[in-house]
């Protein structure tokens, strides 16, 4: 049990890559914290860095108040799950558990205790005596938790343990490391690509984005997960957390005689009050451009949310995906795509033009199945304006973002 | 027979597969891969058959003329294996190989496995740059080092008046021929065992050493187990290749009677005018024998997936 602080932290390659810069944390002590990103984006090599297989180019690791930047794995007292579960193939699943215990010369009766009151934990005891080649990935997982709970370690260190399990034992594994947190307490830091993973399990999630040149940090925002998803603080959280994506399109305000207006393409909706008091200075964008962002979630259909005129969107659906309970509808919104900083840099990287990302933007919303929307005709969608995003176009940063304001509402 | 006789494709996956499975399966390779083994093996099968036959009837006729009177008790004796036997130094001699041979194959898999294991797992400068030096040493000759060996041996290296090597009066002895085996052992022996043991996956052994291994926990108790099956393949190719060795003991073990082995009394039993190579058969799998136990009881080692169920693969 023992508190992580990443202060500064960076990794540089021999070849000169920066895989990892600034990057400032700290995990508490018993806390769950989950780094997500896409790949690429140095949440693998940070975790890296504090297990010790990495070497730390900048900056300083603490665990438990001792510097481990030189201290070497064995000596760091923590266990790391693998993605690929990494077993010792030769030995029985008894054996696996035990070895990092017999390493540590600890008393043999001991051993056997722990190593039995982990397997029945995760419901291994009946594999004890087999070769990991006789289990299926799901009791491998098992295995290589195991492994790392006998241990009894200040932190557990978890490098996209579940991404190798099928969906259905994804989910199920999910709900059990949830509990199992629960119940050991002990300082995790998990790994994932896995927006769902990271909602679910982490206490906090810290979202990473890839190094470039210009921009040498990879920490994007650090907060519970409801904060990321309400709060995001910049367009690449408000992109990456949520699926479907949330809807992003440039737009304007207009105020009229105390009411506000936001104007994108032909659609013109009044913003509610609450939206504006969560932008504090919003009122320096009015008339400039600024990108808009709509949850899918915060659409509904005429019919089910009442007549809303001011509200309402207009559109010729495309296509609709009826998941029973809900469905997706996607349209187009005649405006040219946000071009947000990344995107800017991977067309400047491929030597395309902005021009040629078209003058349309997708949109996608989540109704409700009990009215019938048919492709091809045209919907009439009411928007719960207070929950719109602004941010500001140039930086891409939320409009008076401010850490931990937020509100479900 | 076309392909379309072979096993359903669709639950084996790839085109790669499915390919290779027709390979196998079609009857015209099965008959390639059985004439192949046939035509390999009638040297082998004429010399066993010459060795069990009276010595007038191999100066007579072939070993194929026993077939039509297989069962005549005239056609076989044992006298040639039992001339071998009864030979003078013989038995000796097949000791002498086996103190040769089990020092000679040992020693360089241990250094290799240490030496492919720093290779492989361990950051160090320089380290490609030493693998690739110790891997040209392939290419240097056996015959070419021989003397330079011998003076090696007789009167040790002196550079710029210092003692790189003593005059340790080696030739001759045991420890000779083990040294000039290890040595040329050695190249091969690195290099077959770096790839595979750096193909082991690299998350076992980050995993042991989170657990608390060092490297030479891990040496010992991940890698070794983990390599089996090269270290089996590396010590049958160097135990038969030593075990057949002439050149080599002949020059450092020399050719005194109480220092011979196999392969210098097969020589031998050929007489100086090779007029006894009835007896040679015999001999031949006299010493045949041990390399074909070494062969068939390290042969079950070779199988694959060794690491299976460690890692998804």
């Amino acid at each position: 049990m023992a508190e992580i602080v990443l202060e500064s932290l960076g990794k540089i390659y021999p070849d000169g890559t920066r895989a990892v810069g600034d990057v400032n944390l700290t995990i508490e002590d018993g806390e769950f914290l989950v780094l997500v990103g896409p790949s690429g984006c140095g949440k693998s090599t940070v975790l890296r860095m504090v297990a010790g297989l990495e070497e730390v180019s900048e900056g300083t690791i603490h665990i438990g108040d001792v510097l481990v930047n030189d201290v070497p794995p064995k000596d760091r007292d923590i266990a790391m799950v693998f993605q690929n579960y990494a077993l010792y193939p030769h030995m029985s699943v008894f054996d696996n558990m035990a070895f990092g215990l017999r390493l540590r010369k600890m008393d043999k009766e001991e051993i056997r205790r722990r190593v039995e009151e982990a397997a029945a934990v995760l419901e291994i005891t009946d594999f004890l005596g087999r070769k990991p080649k006789a289990l299926s990935g799901g009791q491998r997982q098992r295995v290589a938790m195991g492994r790392a709970i006998v241990r009894e370690p200040k932190a557990f260190l978890m490098d996209e343990p579940l991404s190798n399990l099928d969906a259905k034992l994804r989910v199920q594994m999910r709900t059990e490391l949830g509990r199992l947190h629960g119940r050991l307490k002990t300082t995790t830091v998990y790994v994932t690509h896995d927006q769902v993973e990271a909602m679910t399990l982490g206490h906090r999630v810290a979202v990473l984005k890839a190094v470039t040149a210009k921009r040498p940090d990879n920490l994007q925002q650090v907060a519970p997960p409801s904060e990321l998803f309400y709060n995001p603080a910049n367009l690449f959280v408000a992109g990456f957390i949520g699926s479907p994506a949330m809807n992003m399109v440039t737009g304007h305000l207009e105020g009229t005689g105390g009411e506000v207006f936001a104007v994108f393409g032909p659609h013109r909706l009044r913003v509610d009050a609450k939206a504006l008091q969560r932008h504090p200075g919003l009122e320096k964008f009015m008339g400039r451009d600024l990108v808009i962002g709509i949850r899918p979630g915060d659409f509904e259909d005429h019919r089910i949310a009442g007549e809303e005129p001011e509200r309402t969107m207009e559109v010729k659906v495309d296509v609709t995906e009826v998941l029973g309970s809900e469905t997706f509808v996607h349209y187009m919104v005649p405006v040219a795509p946000v071009v947000t900083p990344e995107i800017e840099e991977l067309l400047a990287d491929t030597g395309s033009d902005p021009a040629t990302l078209g003058d349309e933007t997708k949109f996608s919303s989540r109704v409700s199945s009990d009215v019938a929307i048919p492709a091809g005709g045209t919907a009439r969608l009411v928007v719960e304006t207070a929950k719109f995003h602004f941010f500001d176009p140039e930086t891409g940063q939320r409009i008076g973002y401010r850490p931990g304001a937020f509100s479900a509402a | 027979m076309t392909a379309t006789t072979a096993p359903a494709p669709a639950r084996s996956g790839s085109r790669r597969h499915r390919r290779l499975s027709w390979l196998t399966d079609h009857w015209l390779v099965k008959f390639v891969v059985l004439l192949i083994v046939i035509l390999w093996l009638i040297p082998t099968v004429g010399l066993l058959i010459t060795s069990f036959r009276p010595t007038d009837d191999i100066n007579a006729t072939g070993w194929w003329t026993v077939f039509p009177h297989m069962f005549d008790k005239a056609t076989w004796t044992i006298s040639n294996y039992d001339a071998v036997l009864s030979r003078q130094g013989f038995g000796n001699a097949f000791l002498n190989s086996l103190a040769v041979t089990i020092p000679s194959t040992v020693i360089p898999i241990t250094i290799a496995a240490f030496a492919a294991y720093a290779f492989a797992w361990m950051e160090f400068k320089g380290r490609h740059v030493l693998f690739v030096v110790v891997v040209g040493l392939l290419v240097v000759p056996l015959q070419m080092a021989l003397i330079p060996i011998l003076r090696l041996y007789t009167s040790g290296a002196e550079v710029f008046g210092v003692t790189i090597f003593p005059d340790l009066d080696l030739n001759g002895t045991y420890l000779a021929v083990w040294l000039a085996h290890t040595g040329f052992g050695l190249p091969l022996a690195v290099y077959l065992l770096r790839n595979y043991i750096g193909s082991l996956p690299s998350s076992i052994i980050e995993s042991a050493r989170i657990d608390g291994a060092d490297h030479f926990k891990i040496f010992t108790r991940l890698i070794i187990p983990l390599s089996v099956p090269v270290l089996a393949s590396f010590a049958i190719f160097q135990f038969l290749w030593v075990w057949n060795d002439l050149l080599v003991a002949l020059i450092f073990l020399g050719g005194e009677p109480q220092n011979r082995v196999l392969t210098q009394a097969l020589m031998e039993l050929n007489a100086s005018r090779g007029n006894e190579w009835q007896l040679l058969t015999a001999g031949a799998f006299i010493s045949m024998t041990l390399p074909l136990a070494v062969f068939f009881s390290l042969q079950r080692y070779f199988v694959r997936g060794l690491t299976a169920g460690s890692v998804k693969g």
